[in-house]
């Protein structure tokens, strides 16, 4: 507790005196016995979910548990996109949350995550394209999200690298999202996991979870591998393990896990300022600070706990948008990589009470949970904290039994 | 590149001629069933970390349906059988437990 704040007059405080008074920007505490909420995953996510607990609700007898380093998951593996043009009013509810909070996270946090929202064009390449995006953009002027639909010069304009006559498939328009862009993901984990320790939290690095215990179908605690730990309330943070926590808690979700993969190019000079994405040939592009072309493609195909793909599916995906970005064709690959992405029969998130009671689950985000972070945490603190929140109430894992589906799976398609 | 054998046409084939086609063994539900039995079979999957029975269709082939035994946690296959049957044949079990011999039979590795 008692962080020294972050500022330009302690960066030149420290450059004065050989950078020996900065702190840890998180502790490393040995677990407690009881909490009031045990957080399992320390992902954005589940980081977000303990901040929120604490700022909104005042309830910071929290450990937030995570197996492997945080961050480590894949918040540190996706592609940093950050949009909430999407055309069901609750998505669009909970990403344009999730979007303006980034707008002010560098502040609240008193740490710079880099959100640069430097616009989103998601590309209109088909007829049935440009009739979804259309429909899209008048969803979101009702809802209050700002989007436009915009013409294949006005892409050309924005995004001067663009073919936009490609013999297969030529650039009829794009939806664009001004204040879309990208933010950086190390530092969203890092920051949430700095504020959540000041706030007397405890991160817990390097412990899996082994079981969950249960008393009268109530949660009472998890097993770890750094000894049993109660808790009031659970809150299940993991993504692609998911299927795997929930099984130890007796019960299913419907769900499967696949891996997503993602690369980047050799750093080159800045060429595109905003960021790409072209649905029908499973392709988008950015460029990061450091120069590098950031590219992300479509799932593949199987369930998948290993974290890497296949490589034709990196093919496929270079192969794209080398047609619709003729200069990158001649560009090295420097890294690729996966994460294991929970995907949902309807494409969306599950925020939601569990058949266990105590028991809250946060998952199914697929292939686009990095934009919604901090949403995502507002809302789940919300349920967890009161029971119920207006933003959670209609992403419960039990919508799929109604036939209440969120189907964004046709409004976003897989780019999502 | 995920090679597997497509018993129909008994040639190894690459994952670039396949198309997965999510768990297998489903109890295909319908008109009668109740609302739970109807969720479970569209929606609710083993998702196992570990052994996982699925479907291929060697669709750039005889564009027949196959069922695979694979580990999603190591990529492994342990072998493909013919779609036509209820549950995985003896020598795929008898496969998969020579590697895996705490394997309990389950969709659950």
């Amino acid at each position: 507790m008692g962080q020294k704040r972050y500022s330009a007059f302690a960066i030149a405080r420290e450059a004065m005196r050989q950078h020996t008074g900065w702190d840890r920007a998180w502790a490393k505490p040995t677990p407690k016995k009881k909490y009031d909420v045990v957080i399992v995953g320390a992902g954005g996510h589940g980081l977000a979910t303990a901040y929120y607990l604490g700022k909104n609700f005042g309830i910071t007898n929290v450990a937030i548990i995570e197996k492997g380093w945080l961050g480590g998951g894949n918040t540190g593996r996706n592609t940093t996109i950050i949009r909430s043009n999407y055309l069901q009013d609750p998505s669009a509810a909970l990403y344009e949350k999730a979007r303006s909070l980034y707008e002010t996270m560098s502040q609240d946090l008193n740490y710079n995550v880099m959100f640069s929202p430097r616009g989103v064009i998601m590309l209109a390449q088909t007829q049935h394209e440009i009739r979804g995006y259309q429909r899209t953009a008048h969803a979101n002027s009702l809802q209050g999200v700002q989007t436009e639909w915009i013409s294949p010069q006005r892409v050309k304009e924005l995004v001067p690298i663009m073919n936009i006559d490609g013999p297969r498939y030529p650039v009829l328009g794009g939806l664009w999202q001004a204040r879309g862009g990208t933010a950086r993901h190390d530092a969203v984990a890092w920051g949430y996991a700095r504020a959540c320790s000041d706030m007397g939290m405890d991160v817990i690095q390097k412990c899996e979870v082994t079981g969950v215990r249960t008393t009268a179908g109530k949660v009472t605690g998890v097993d770890t591998t750094k000894g049993a730990i109660d808790c009031d309330k659970l809150g299940m943070v993991v993504a692609g393990h998911s299927s795997v926590l929930a099984e130890m808690a007796g019960f299913r979700l419907p769900m499967e896990s696949v891996a997503l993969q993602a690369l980047v190019s050799e750093p080159i000079k800045p060429c595109m300022d905003v960021v790409v994405m072209a649905n029908t040939v499973h392709g988008y592009l950015s460029q990061s600070d450091k120069g590098e072309m950031v590219i992300g493609g479509g799932t593949d195909g199987y369930n998948n706990y290993t974290q890497r793909g296949s490589f034709h599916h990196i093919e496929e995906t270079v192969r794209a948008l080398v047609e619709t970005f003729p200069m990158i064709a001649r560009l090295k690959m420097l890294r690729q990589w996966g994460g294991i992405v929970d995907v949902t029969g309807d494409r969306s998130p599950i925020l939601s009470k569990t058949p266990v009671d105590g028991v809250f689950v946060n998952c199914g985000w697929g292939t686009g949970g990095f934009k919604a972070i901090p949403g995502s945490g507002w809302a789940m603190a919300e349920l967890m904290a009161k029971g119920q929140s207006p933003l959670t109430e209609e992403f419960n894992m039990f919508r799929f039994r109604e036939g209440k589906f969120i189907d964004e799976s046709v409004a976003a398609g897989v780019a999502h | 590149m995920l090679v597997l054998h497509c018993p129909y046409c008994g040639v190894d084939v690459d994952e670039t001629d396949l198309h997965g086609g999510g768990e297998a063994h489903l109890t295909r539900h319908g008109p009668g069933s109740s609302d739970d039995e109807f969720h479970d079979y569209l929606f609710q999957r083993a998702n196992p970390k570990g052994v996982h029975f699925e479907r291929w269709r060697h669709v750039y082939g005889c564009g027949k349906y196959f069922h695979a035994a694979r580990c999603t946690m190591t990529l492994e296959v342990f072998g493909t059988y013919s779609a036509q049957t209820l549950e995985p044949p003896q020598e795929i079990k008898d496969a998969i437990m020579a590697k895996r011999p705490d394997w309990t039979g389950g969709a659950k590795s």
